[in-house]
C-alpha cells in the first residue's frame, strides 16, 4: 500500500470516530448552551460539569427496549434510521477537513503516510455532499410513513414539504460561489480563498452566504425550521414511535449533518483551512466550524419555530427569488 | 449563596418592582403591500439579530455575572416563608426547659382530619401531663388549626417540608417533634399564624378597668 492509501484510511478512521463522537458530544454542548442562554445550569451531576452525561445517555439508549409498533412496516421501520446516519457520514467523504499533512517518519507502521485533506477529492464535491444530505431526508420520510402513527405521517408530510422548499435555495445559493470559483471541488474553493480574510467569498457573496445558512438550517432540521419533530404540534413527528438505538441513530445523523453544514459554510464562504498570518489553518478551521455549530444552538435558544406554510412562503417567495437575482447579478459581474 | 438572597429579595419586592411596559405594535397587516412593507422593514432592521443579542446577553449574565437562576435543590434550599405550614414542632419553655404543652386537648378537638390523638393524666403535683401524643401525618392536611388554637404556642409548624413517605400512615410521636433539650437555645419562636405579632407590645392598651 502506498503512503496516500494508508493516509486515506487514517482519515476515514478519524472522521468516523471523531465526528461520531462529536455528534454525540454535540447533544451535551447543545443542552449546556441552551441552559446557559436560559440562565440554567444544564447537566451537572454526571462527571465534572456533567461531562459524562453523554455516557449516561448512551447507556440509556443502548439498554432501552427496542419497540416496533404492531402495524408498522418492520423492514422500512428498521431501515430508516440507517439511511439518516449513513448518508450523513457518506457526505463527509467529500469534505475537506484539515490541510494535507504527512505523518512523521519516526512513527512506526503509519510513518510517512500522507493524510489528504479530503477522503475522496471528486470533481463534483459540493454537489455530491448536498445530494447525499438530501438523500438523507429519505430517513425521516420513510420512518414517518412506516410507523403507522398519525404523528409520524404528519412528520413525513412535513419532511416532504421542507425538502421541496429548501433544496432549491441550497442549490441556487451555492451556485453563485461556484460560478466565481469555477469548480465544484471543495479543495478548489479552499484554494481560491488563500489570501487572508479579505479574499473570503463571504465578502463577495454575502447574500448567498445568508441564504445558504438559512437553507442549511432547514436541511439539518434546526430550530427555525424544526417542522419534522416539532414537539408542541406533532409530539415528535417522524421519531414518535422510535426508541433506543434507532432513535439515537437519527440523532447521530442530525448532529453529523450539523457538523457537515458548518464545515461547508466554513470552506465555501469563510476561507476554509488556510493559514492567516501566523495562525495555523487547523486552529482557524476548528474555530470556524465551532462558531457555526454554536450559531445553530444560539438560534435555537433565540428564535421561535415557523409554521410549514411560512416555511414554504419563505423559501419559494423570498429566498428563491433572492437567490436567482444573486446568481444573475453574479453572472453579469463575471461577464463584465 | 448570592442567588438565594436575590430570590428572597425578589419575593418580597415583586409586587412593588413590577412595572409593565405595553408594546404598541399596531395592527398586524395581513395582505398585500402593508404586509410586504412590514416584512422588508423587519428584515432590514435586523430584528432577528436583536433576538440573538438578548439570548447572548443572558448567557453572559448567567455565566459571568452570577445571575444563574438554578437552585441545586437537594443541596441548597430556598428560604421558606415564616407562615409556611410544614411538619409540626413541639416547643419547650425557654426558662425551665419543660415542654409547653399543658394537655388542654384543644388541638385534638379542633383537628378537622382527626389526625391528632392525645392522652393526658395528672402527675404527682396534680398538673396535667402528656402521656401519649401522636400526629398521623398520613391524614394531616396541614391546615394549621392546631397551631392557631394552641393557647401556649406549644404546637407550631416548623420548616421541614420534605415529607415523602412509604406508607399511608406516618405517625410522629411527641418526643420526636419536641425540641431536643440540648438544642433549647436554638429553638426559634414560631412566627406563623396564631403567633404573637411582631408589634404586639405597641398594641397593648390598658384595660378599661384601669380608668
Amino acid at each position: 500500500m502506498d503512503a496516500l492509501m494508508i493516509g486515506t484510511i487514517i482519515k476515514i478512521l478519524i472522521i468516523l470516530l471523531i465526528v461520531s463522537a462529536i455528534a454525540g458530544f454535540g447533544t451535551y454542548i447543545e443542552r449546556k448552551v441552551l441552559a446557559f442562554m436560559q440562565r440554567r445550569l444544564g447537566p451537572m451531576h454526571v462527571g465534572p460539569f456533567g461531562l459524562l452525561q453523554i455516557a449516561a445517555d448512551g447507556i440509556k439508549l443502548f439498554t432501552k427496549e427496542d419497540i416496533i409498533p404492531q402495524n408498522a412496516n418492520k423492514f422500512i421501520f428498521s431501515l430508516a434510521p440507517t439511511i439518516t446516519a449513513a448518508t450523513a457520514f457518506i457526505a463527509m467523504a467529500a469534505l475537506p477537513l484539515f490541510p494535507t499533512f504527512t505523518i512523521p517518519e519516526a512513527l512506526p507502521l503509519i510513518g510517512g503516510a500522507i493524510v489528504p485533506s479530503v477522503i475522496a477529492d471528486i470533481n463534483i464535491g459540493i454537489l455530491f455532499i448536498l445530494g447525499t444530505m438530501a438523500a438523507g431526508l429519505y430517513g425521516p420520510l420513510l420512518a414517518g410513513m412506516a410507523q403507522s402513527n398519525k404523528w409520524g405521517i404528519l412528520g413525513s408530510a412535513r419532511t416532504a414539504v421542507q425538502f421541496l422548499s429548501y433544496e432549491v435555495v441550497t442549490g441556487l445559493s451555492v451556485l453563485a460561489p461556484i460560478m466565481l470559483v469555477g469548480s465544484l471541488s471543495l479543495i478548489d474553493f479552499n484554494d481560491a480563498q488563500i489570501g487572508g480574510i479579505g479574499s473570503w467569498l463571504i465578502w463577495q457573496q454575502p447574500v448567498a452566504f445568508i441564504l445558504f445558512l438559512i437553507a442549511g438550517f432547514a436541511e439539518t432540521n434546526r430550530t427555525p425550521f424544526d417542522l419534522l419533530e416539532h414537539e408542541a404540534e406533532i409530539i415528535s413527528g417522524y421519531v414518535t414511535e422510535y426508541s433506543g438505538l434507532r432513535w439515537g441513530m437519527f440523532f447521530i445523523g442530525e448532529y453529523t449533518n450539523m457538523v457537515t453544514i458548518s464545515i461547508i459554510a466554513a470552506v465555501v464562504f469563510c476561507g476554509g483551512y488556510n493559514d492567516i498570518g501566523f495562525v495555523s489553518g487547523w486552529l482557524l478551521f476548528i474555530l470556524k466550524v465551532v462558531f457555526f455549530f454554536f450559531l445553530m444552538l444560539w438560534v435555537r435558544a433565540a428564535w421561535p419555530h415557523v409554521r410549514p406554510d411560512q416555511m414554504m412562503w419563505l423559501c419559494w417567495k423570498v429566498l428563491m427569488p433572492l437567490a436567482v437575482v444573486n446568481v444573475v447579478i453574479t453572472g453579469i459581474i463575471i461577464m463584465l | 449563596m448570592a442567588h438565594i438572597e436575590e430570590h428572597k429579595e425578589t419575593q418580597i419586592a415583586q409586587t412593588e418592582k413590577q412595572n409593565y411596559v405595553m408594546l404598541n405594535l399596531g395592527k398586524t397587516p395581513d395582505y398585500g403591500m402593508p404586509a410586504f412593507i412590514q416584512v422588508v422593514k423587519r428584515s432590514l432592521s435586523l430584528e432577528l439579530l436583536k433576538g440573538l443579542g438578548v439570548t447572548f446577553r443572558e448567557m453572559i449574565n448567567g455565566l459571568f455575572r452570577g445571575k444563574m437562576h438554578t437552585t441545586k435543590y437537594p443541596f441548597e434550599k430556598l428560604p421558606i416563608a415564616p407562615r409556611y405550614r410544614a411538619i409540626h414542632e413541639m416547643l419547650r419553655l425557654l426558662e425551665s426547659g419543660h415542654y409547653r404543652c399543658i394537655g388542654c386537648g384543644l388541638c385534638e378537638k379542633i383537628c378537622i382530619s382527626n389526625c391528632i390523638a392525645m392522652e393526658t393524666r395528672y402527675d404527682e403535683n396534680q398538673r396535667k401531663e402528656v402521656s401519649e401524643y401522636t400526629i398521623n401525618f398520613g391524614r394531616c392536611i396541614f391546615c394549621g388549626y392546631c397551631a392557631e388554637v394552641c393557647p401556649e404556642l406549644a404546637i407550631v409548624h416548623g420548616g421541614r417540608y420534605e415529607t415523602a413517605g412509604e406508607q399511608r400512615a406516618g405517625f410522629s410521636l411527641f418526643e420526636d417533634m419536641l425540641t431536643p433539650i440540648d438544642k433549647l437555645k436554638e429553638q426559634k419562636e414560631f412566627a406563623g399564624f396564631g403567633s404573637v405579632s411582631p408589634n404586639a407590645d405597641e398594641n397593648i392598651k390598658k384595660t378599661p378597668l384601669a380608668y
